[in-house]
């Protein structure tokens, strides 16, 4: 093997290295970054991790926003019709955020279980249901066409 | 009548289609004169009745034509003109359709523009056009025709989306889709080489105009749909790494790895087969977008109604796309001969490390936008990956992307020696350091390491360009020696680049520091109340409600003044119930400005006079959107290159030559 050849597969060898690196960070950053998503069923199963980035998903329950003194703090209700649980979020929810609404929150479940989302998205389309939230609902139903689970309302 | 005209007219357009993808191809294989001629006259019928059929729809809705059932879904009598135009591409249908008539425009455009080309190569390029055509014209007759009826006949038709209906919208989905079916034409020539056995220089300089002029629209595109989300959707976001958005995102990527990869063909007949494989990649990409887009597998702001029937054609046609043309690449692929040698370290491999940092960028892009596709088809759980991640990626790969592009231009073809570029670019090196240093330490400002970063790669390829500048006039003589560079053969390519790769540092301190330094603030006010925000006092005047043409809505007042206490801006932000469609919509008021935007949104009503409120202060953040510009700018200019208007036949001729024969070439054209 020349001098030169042997230097040129050295470089070769360092640009895949260089790259391999940044991909492995990259990938490393990917699987910290996955978000999975929860329905309620699921967190009240005790299936969703506490305190960690997570999404969940659900129909507004009529009547449950309550808003808090500061005026920009919202607590509301979501739920699968098997399960609810209760959001917290501060700030300004979007503009197609209503009750009945299928949404996705956000955010982190703390240990009383209360979610506190550091976003709400509602999408654009007022008759558009988020696909987690429609698969939610349609495996509830189909659960309660099976009798094995009693519905909360 | 009129919509039966417009079907059948597409109808036509399809037969139009088939012939001009086989007949033209059939016979440049078996040297058919006749059927080689074909091929511009078939682009011709095809072109014309796909823009019948555009035109009927188009009057469709101008005269609220309600019995074509898209007409009644998109459309309303109280649109303000432009919007009852803009509403033909406002979903899905019509933008298919319009997709397919620039396609057929395209078609045109490199039949009018190929008088110099030999005839079979014409042929093969209008051909493999001709076989996109007839996907997309058949999707939209089999699976989405615009113009199916509806009965009985609704009074009034259901609206544009009141997010559509502004200008912005209006022109951004057309440029988009200038910029990914331009990316056809490329693709197009790629394979025709293929077939043809004849991947030379002369391939590549036809390529590069038509390449460079799709990757321009994709930019404008791009920018446009930037500053669109920024302003109408209410919320100060410009970029959201968005299913969608990555769909346009990756196709850039590629072609940009493209158009450089194909000055490296054109100048040195190398990288030849990589050429032709991000050709082919790019316009797949732009495929994947449409399939992304438009069979709503994934969740987005841009996706239309889910329907399995469009998803199944489009991920067929992209199958047959991307597996056809990987298949003729790899029959065609191993004939072809390698290029022009080269040293380890010269151009040619600053530009390959940079076309290998793009197209994994775009893998990772493409990793993270199919990853909750692939969770979920694989039972793993539903996910979503987060916009900080695409970020991160995107910030661990775009440095090295920039250095390497401040050393691009200065170092030369084949042979360059490293001492020798590093004592050139030392100067450089030291002052953007130096620049680099003085923002992230807490000397001018509050140090922020991010926009020291940032200032740094923006400096470092800001005195690259002026080094490669003086390296290109020190033998001009004077302002005068300078003013005859600019439109000599070769220059507009030049000064393109230089521009571009402006845009690329004003863009990188735009994006910097609008995320490390912007203030947000949701707060509740009453009317009259103040409150301070970067060195700023905002005071609300409370809301008035407000009529529009086709809206009703709450209109705020917020008076923003400076330190000293003059005033700086009125704003006047709005919510917004559009009439038809009854969804509110956030309408923001913004003060914009060369080095901050002042932008506020109105929240909701909380009683007495009182409204939440999302104020914001946005440094330099239009410097994202101008460096856009500047490089859609560059890329035009060196789509204008002179050399490309030259008798093409005789660039297939030895890429040297002389003078004599230059000017002989320039006097026939």
């Amino acid at each position: 093997m020349t001098p030169k050849r042997k230097k040129r597969i050295i470089l070769i060898l360092l640009m895949i290295a260089g790259i391999a690196v940044a991909a492995g960070f990259a990938l490393k950053a990917f699987n910290e970054n996955l978000m999975f998503f929860y329905t309620p069923s699921a967190v009240a199963a005790d299936e969703a991790p506490f305190n960690h980035p997570i999404r969940v998903g659900g129909l507004v329950t009529t009547g449950s926003v309550q808003r808090q003194a500061d005026g920009l703090t919202v607590h509301f209700d979501i739920t699968d019709n098997a399960e609810t649980i209760t959001i917290q979020y501060t700030g300004i929810l979007p503009d197609l955020f209503r009750e009945g609404q299928g949404i996705v929150a956000l955010g982190e479940l703390g240990k009383n279980r209360m979610f506190v989302a550091s976003e709400v998205l509602a999408k654009h389309d007022e008759n558009y249901m988020p696909p987690e939230v429609a698969d939610a609902l349609k495996k509830t139903h189909e659960a309660g066409v099976a009798g094995s689970a009693a519905k909360t309302d | 009548m009129a919509p039966e005209l417009g079907n059948f007219a597409l109808i036509l357009g399809l037969c139009m289609s088939l012939v001009l993808s086989t007949f033209p191809l059939i016979g440049s294989i078996n040297n058919t004169p006749g059927w080689v001629a074909l091929a511009r006259p078939a682009a011709w019928g095809q072109f014309f009745f796909v823009a019948i059929s555009f035109a009927v729809l188009v009057n469709a809705f101008l005269v609220d034509d309600f019995s074509v059932l898209y007409v009644a879904q998109n459309g309303n009598t109280q649109l303000p003109l432009i919007y009852k135009v803009s509403a033909v591409w406002g979903a899905h249908e019509g933008s298919l359709l319009l997709w397919a008539l620039i396609l057929s425009g395209w078609t045109i455009a490199v039949s009018l523009f190929s008088r110099t080309l030999p005839p079979e190569v014409v042929a093969r390029v209008l051909a493999v056009m001709g076989m996109v055509s007839i996907g997309f014209l058949s999707f939209l007759l089999f699976t989405s025709n615009p113009f199916d009826r509806v009965f009985p006949v609704p009074l009034e038709g259901g609206d544009l989306n009141p997010l559509l209906q502004d200008f912005g919208l209006a022109v951004h989905p057309p440029m988009l889709y200038m910029g990914y079916v331009g990316l056809s034409v490329a693709f197009s020539f790629a394979l025709a080489a293929l077939i043809g056995g004849k991947l030379d220089a002369a391939w590549a300089r036809w390529s590069r105009p038509w390449t460079l002029i799709a990757w321009v629209f994709l930019t404008i595109g791009i920018t446009l749909g930037s500053w669109w989300a920024y302003y109408e959707l209410g919320w100060g976001g410009w970029w959201f790494w968005d299913p969608v958005e990555n769909a346009s995102f990756m196709p850039w990527l590629a072609a940009t790895a493209l158009i450089h990869s194909l000055a490296v063909t054109e100048k040195r007949g190398a990288f030849k087969r990589w050429t032709v494989l991000l050709a082919l990649l790019a316009f797949s990409l732009s495929l994947l977008g449409t399939f992304l887009v438009r069979s709503g597998v994934l969740t987005s702001v841009h996706s239309f109604a889910a329907d399995p029937a469009r998803g199944l054609f489009i991920l067929v046609f992209l199958c047959i796309v991307i597996g056809g043309s990987l298949s003729v690449y790899a029959w065609r692929a191993p004939d072809v001969t390698s290029g022009g040698k080269f040293d380890l370290f010269c151009r040619e491999t600053l530009l390959l490390a940079n076309n290998l940092l793009l197209v994994v960028i775009t893998a990772f892009i493409l990793l993270g936008t199919l990853a909750p596709l692939i969770y979920d088809a694989m039972g793993w759980g539903k996910i979503s990956v987060g916009f900080p991640w695409f970020t991160t990626m995107f910030v661990i790969f775009t440095p090295f992307l920039i250095i390497i592009m401040g050393m691009g231009p200065l170092a030369r073809w084949k042979k360059q020696d490293p001492g020798d570029l590093a004592r050139q670019l030392r100067g450089a090196l030291l002052l953007s350091i130096a620049a680099g240093v003085l923002f992230a330490l807490p000397i001018l400002h509050e140090g922020n390491i991010w926009a020291g970063l940032a200032v740094m790669l923006a400096v470092w390829l800001l005195s690259s360009v002026v080094l490669s500048l003086r390296q290109r006039w020190r033998y001009r003589k004077g302002i005068a020696g300078i003013l005859k560079d600019f439109g000599s053969r070769g220059s507009n390519s030049y000064y393109g680049m230089i521009i571009a790769h402006l845009g690329v540092a004003v863009f990188a301190i735009g994006v910097t520091f609008v995320t490390q330094f912007d203030v947000e603030q949701d707060i509740r006010m009453s009317p009259g109340q103040t409150v301070a925000l970067a060195g700023h006092t905002f005071r609300f005047d409370g809301a008035r409600a407000i009529e529009g043409p086709n809206y009703r809505a709450d209109q705020g007042t917020i008076r923003v003044f400076n330190s000293a206490g003059e005033e700086v801006a009125v704003l006047n932000p709005e919510k917004r119930t559009y009439l038809v469609q009854t969804r509110p919509m956030t309408e923001a008021g913004i003060n914009p400005g060369f080095m901050r935007d002042i932008y506020v949104s109105l929240g909701e009503t909380l009683g007495s006079g009182d409204w939440s409120l999302r104020l914001y202060y946005k440094p330099v953040v239009r410097w994202i959107w101008f460096g856009g510009i500047l490089i859609a700018i560059g890329g035009l200019l060196a789509a204008s290159d002179r050399r490309y208007r030259m008798d093409t036949v005789r660039a297939a001729a030895p890429v040297a030559r002389t003078a004599a024969k230059q000017f002989a070439a320039e006097s026939r054209t």
